[in-house]
């Protein structure tokens, strides 16, 4: 009988200190597996990603009441990196070195993710970072499950162009490496691939939490009234994107003349705006909370659930948490062990339910597959699905649209073991494409 | 409601749709050729029986009402689109209440597979009706229904079909709405009857609009004549057309319309500049508001107050809550919340002075480092208590759109409401400055403090309603920013530096000072922007401001006299 009152939690903290305690090899097996947990939850970027360190917590939480994983218990370890990217670095080692972390889920802005990459290389760690990015990077020791710019950028200029007609684009973004990226990706894809002239193309970059846009959205709707079909392409980070809402709602531009579609914004953020005047604007992710499967209303029940909250949204990241925290759970089974390089082999081909009623696989650069949804925003915070790709999409971690990376494929398995292999040369790394990418960025 | 006359209102109807179409989705084009085709065939004769013999002989049946409604209830877009054709060609007298409601989301489908349309979707239970005779069906919640989603496209569509049937409408402001949208959208079709439409309107506007609608088809056509009636007009659809036709095979026609186009776009230039002056003072008021709490305690104090901007911040908490206590009455809320606003910051200010600040008089690196940890307390603080996520703070309906000065300027209401309200603190503040007792002690007590204690003023207490007095402008500044901006945690730390800005460039203590460098640091940014980006020029702004303060480091309107040395 515990000592303790019996609740669940401090059941699993009294087997947990116990096996810290006596470290004798007959009770190794009782030690429970840690998964650390790297968000932050305080600083800036602690309005995106304080619900996510909550999923993960849940989905411990799940997989304990189903009896854990190798008849072990799960353990999360939370530190908190305060939004401050040096200290990411830190938190990283800390959890690595320190608490010993079989797993870590975490980032969300390419910064932090950039800075604790040299750590989790080192020290071999895993990873799993959940929200979409720019992509051209492959570590061996991260999985990439948010999207890469194939499954949410260029499929939703594509969507634009097919089926809304569009043919002037104005991406704006906030001036840092994903939106930059992503829009120079965008650039070349639009002149290459659709023949878009220059003058059809506006690109404009705002600082971060950017509050006043008076002059950009009377930007766009010059733009936009030249007679052509024009679209918003926006890649506008997080707290910018209020203002700049209700800048588009105020000089009265509208979802049917100029839409606005958005590859920040999800049902977290809309939760902070009224959308009543923002209805129709498009927003493309691989998940929305009004998918329709039985999978995600289990989801969003457990959620609310857990949360007590009514009112709690679900987002894509958090999707992509629960893909990852899945794979690596199945992962860890197949390997029959936690240790790092035998889980790192066993993921690769690892396919699990995705919450919109299909199946995701962990391919062998790390990226994993998704479809590919577009949803107008609604008058109650909500998107409704009005297109989706006709089967998952795999993520290409680097870009076809680049000419430094176009070479380039990444393959984790055996014998190929690289991130960045040159078809070209058939040479690894040895290529400098990724110093030519960021140079050619730095223009 | 008044509906079109007999005189071939099908067709008109149905020619909404073709319309929709317009310059703007030419790839959608061959589709509306296709409709168009559909409704010529119907001018011709195949819509002269009622539509309701269209669906099995049953004239103006249920049936066949249900027939249409029951097409709606598809899942492909395009199908919807078509189904939406066949209710602006069925001329039945409840179309375009049903195509409104629709547009609005409020046409939806019981589980029983019935139609209803919601009368008012706020809250949970909303008051339905059926909607094919109108009967009232009580109170539904949202789980008992489905609504029958569209998406742009098919908004596109019905607001253009909308149009085309409020064109006879009994309402003035449905027309002049009607005459707003079809511009650029008339075709040959509805050109005809649109003539008519013209000569029998009574509103000068609606009259002017059509007529400008008609010109820029004439125009298309290569009537030479249309551009006499878009000359002067700064409508971009106007533009278009005139652009177009620039480009077009008729010399004299193109040379027409440039000549039209460059007296259009030196109009515009005027425009262009007033706009950017109006963003420009906007956002100087912005920064004018922000910036003012603090002119008084560090300008008139000289208390570096760190914290400012979390004060700030909790002046638009309080405004969301507020509106969380009256649900349903934003505009109210809003209002409460200015004197509410004010306090709460007020009172939080000289908590901090009373707790912190009056123990560290006279260190001011001190007092910088424990209000920045102050600062950081109420972040967290925010973040623990109520939440890290943004809050909601709605607009009223009175301060959300823009007015429309012509048709190529229109001044967003809620940044007017800033501006004007930015103008009041300030004029109330000098009022409390100049003509109050507490000006007079502040003002004494801030030249020399010892011999305004020996006078007999409480120096500690002025320093106290001082103190509440800049930090409860603080909290008004919130209350103003919730309407333009984030109303979340970060907020303060936004406002923090470009206040400290204002102040240090209008000059230490100088209250006039404050708001001719917040408005002139707001227009120049403005004017700055659209050719360096959003990035450099707040960089040159800044860099602006430093050499500035390197040539006079008292900044713009320094203080004088002796005073001014201790």
């Amino acid at each position: 009988m515990s000592p303790f009152r019996s609740s669940r939690t401090s059941h699993w903290l009294a087997a947990s200190l116990l096996g810290l305690a006596v470290v004798t090899p007959a009770l190794a097996q009782e030690e429970p597996i840690k998964v650390g947990i790297l968000h932050s939850l305080s600083g800036t970027m602690a309005i995106s990603e304080s619900t996510l360190k909550d999923t993960v917590e849940m989905l411990i939480e799940q997989q304990n009441e189903q009896g854990g994983l190798l008849g072990r218990q799960l353990e999360a370890v939370v530190v908190d990196p305060a939004s401050n990217w040096p200290l990411f670095a830190e938190r990283a080692r800390e959890l690595l070195e320190q608490e010993e972390v079989d797993v870590v889920f975490g980032n969300w802005t390419s910064v932090s993710r950039k800075a604790v990459l040299p750590v989790f290389e080192e020290l071999n760690g895993l990873l799993f970072y959940p929200v979409q990015y720019e992509g051209e990077e492959s570590s061996e020791n991260v999985f990439y499950t948010g999207a890469a710019p194939n499954q949410q950028a260029i499929p939703a200029v594509e969507y634009l162009i097919n089926e809304v007609g569009v043919e002037r684009f104005a991406l704006l973004g906030t001036d840092y490496v994903y939106p930059r990226t992503t829009n120079r990706i965008l650039e070349a894809f639009l002149k290459e691939e659709h023949g878009v002239a220059d003058e059809d193309i506006l690109i404009d970059y705002t600082p971060f939490g950017h509050a006043d846009w008076q002059n950009i959205v009377a930007e766009v709707r010059r733009f936009g009234s030249e007679g052509k079909k024009t679209a918003v392409v926006s890649t506008i980070n997080g707290d910018a994107n209020v203002p700049f809402y209700r800048e588009l709602a105020n000089q009265g531009i509208d979802a049917a003349d100029i839409p606005v579609i958005a590859f920040s914004v999800g049902e977290q953020e809309l939760s902070g705006i009224d959308t009543g005047p923002l209805v129709g604007h498009l927003a493309a992710w691989n998940y929305f909370m009004s998918v329709d499967t039985d999978a995600n209303y289990d989801f969003i029940d457990a959620w609310i659930d857990y949360n007590g909250d009514e009112e709690a949204v679900t987002n894509d990241p958090m999707e992509a948490h629960y893909i990852g925290f899945n794979m690596w759970a199945e992962a860890v089974r197949k390997a029959g062990t936690t240790e790092v390089d035998a889980v790192k082999d066993a993921i690769i081909g690892v396919t699990v339910p995705n919450l919109s009623g299909g199946y995701a696989a962990m391919m062998p650069n790390h990226h994993i597959t998704k479809p590919v949804l577009i949803g107008e925003v609604q008058d109650n915070g909500q998107f409704d699905i009005v297109w989706q790709t006709p089967s998952t999409v795999a993520g290409d971690a680097w870009s076809d649209y680049l000419s430094g990376s176009r070479d380039l494929i990444a393959d984790w398995q055996a014998p190929m073991r690289c991130g960045n292999f040159n078809v070209a040369n058939g040479r690894c790394g040895g290529s400098t494409a990724a110093e030519e990418a960021e140079a050619a960025l730095a223009e | 409601m008044r509906y079109p006359p007999m005189r071939g209102p099908t067709s008109a109807r149905a020619r909404a749709g073709a319309a929709a179409g317009g310059d703007r989705a030419s790839t959608t084009r061959g589709a509306w050729l296709r409709l168009l085709v559909l409704a010529l065939a119907l001018a011709l004769g195949l819509s002269v029986a009622t539509p309701g013999a269209a669906q099995d002989g049953d004239p103006g049946g249920e049936a066949a009402a249900t027939a249409l409604l029951e097409a709606l209830d598809v899942s492909s877009f395009p199908a919807k689109g078509e189904a939406i054709e066949a209710i602006v060609r069925s001329d039945d007298p409840r179309a375009r209440d049903w195509l409104q409601a629709l547009l609005d989301g409020r046409l939806q489908r019981t589980d029983e597979g019935r139609f209803v349309v919601v009368l008012d979707n706020a809250g949970r239970e909303w008051p339905v009706e059926d909607a094919l005779n109108g009967e009232a069906l009580g109170e539904m919640s949202r789980r008992d229904l489905d609504r029958i989603g569209i998406n742009n496209a098919l908004r596109s569509q019905l607001r253009s079909a909308i149009a085309v049937v409020d064109l006879y409408a009994a309402d003035v402001d449905l027309r002049r709405a009607s005459a707003e949208r079809l511009l650029g959208e008339v075709d040959g079709e509805l050109a005809e009857p649109l003539v008519e439409v013209i000569e029998a309107e009574q509103d000068a506007r609606v009259r002017q609009r059509l007529v400008q609608a008609l010109a820029i088809h004439r125009l298309e056509q290569g009537e030479i004549e249309a551009i006499a009636d878009l000359r002067g007009s700064l409508h971009p659809r106007v533009r278009v057309a005139l652009n177009r036709a620039m480009s077009g095979d008729d010399p004299l026609v193109a040379d027409a319309a440039r000549e039209a186009l460059n007296s259009i776009e030196q109009m515009l230039k005027v425009n262009r500049a007033v706009e950017t002056l109006y963003f420009g003072l906007s956002l100087g008021s912005v920064l004018v508001l922000a910036a003012i709490g603090l002119a008084i305690t560090f300008g008139v104090m000289g208390v570096i107050n760190m914290a400012h901007g979390e004060l700030i911040m909790l002046g638009a908490y309080t405004a969301w809550a507020m509106q969380q206590l009256l649900p349903g009455q934003p505009g109210l809320a809003l209002m409460l919340a200015i004197p509410a606003g004010f306090l709460v910051a007020a009172l939080v200010g000289v908590a901090i002075e009373r707790g912190v600040i009056q123990f560290l008089k006279g260190r001011p690196l001190e007092t910088l480092l424990a209000t920045f940890g102050i600062s950081l307390i109420l972040q967290q603080l925010v973040r623990t208590v109520i939440s890290p996520l943004n809050r909601t703070v709605v607009t009223p309906e009175w301060m959300s759109g823009s007015i429309a000065i012509n048709d190529a300027l229109s001044l967003t209401l809620n940044r007017m409401y800033v501006l004007g309200f930015a103008l009041v603190v300030f004029a109330v503040l000098m009022l409390i400055m100049r003509r109050t007792r507490l000006g007079l002690e502040v003002r004494a007590v801030t030249q020399n403090r010892a011999m305004a204690r020996s006078m007999g003023i409480r120096a500690t207490r002025v320093d106290i309603m001082t103190f509440a007095l800049g930090s409860g402008v603080a909290g008004l500044a919130g209350v103003a920013l919730s309407q333009l901006t984030n109303v979340g945690p970060n907020l303060g730390q936004n406002y923090i530096i470009d206040s400290f800005m204002v102040v240090v460039f209008g000059g230490v203590g100088n209250l006039w000072g404050t708001l001719v460098a917040g408005l002139s640091l707001g227009v120049i940014n403005q004017v700055l922007e659209p050719w360096a980006g959003a990035v450099m020029a707040k960089i040159i702004v800044l860099v602006f401001i430093i050499l500035f303060i390197q040539k006079r480091p008292r900044g713009l309107f320094p203080q004088k006299g002796r005073a001014a040395e201790g």
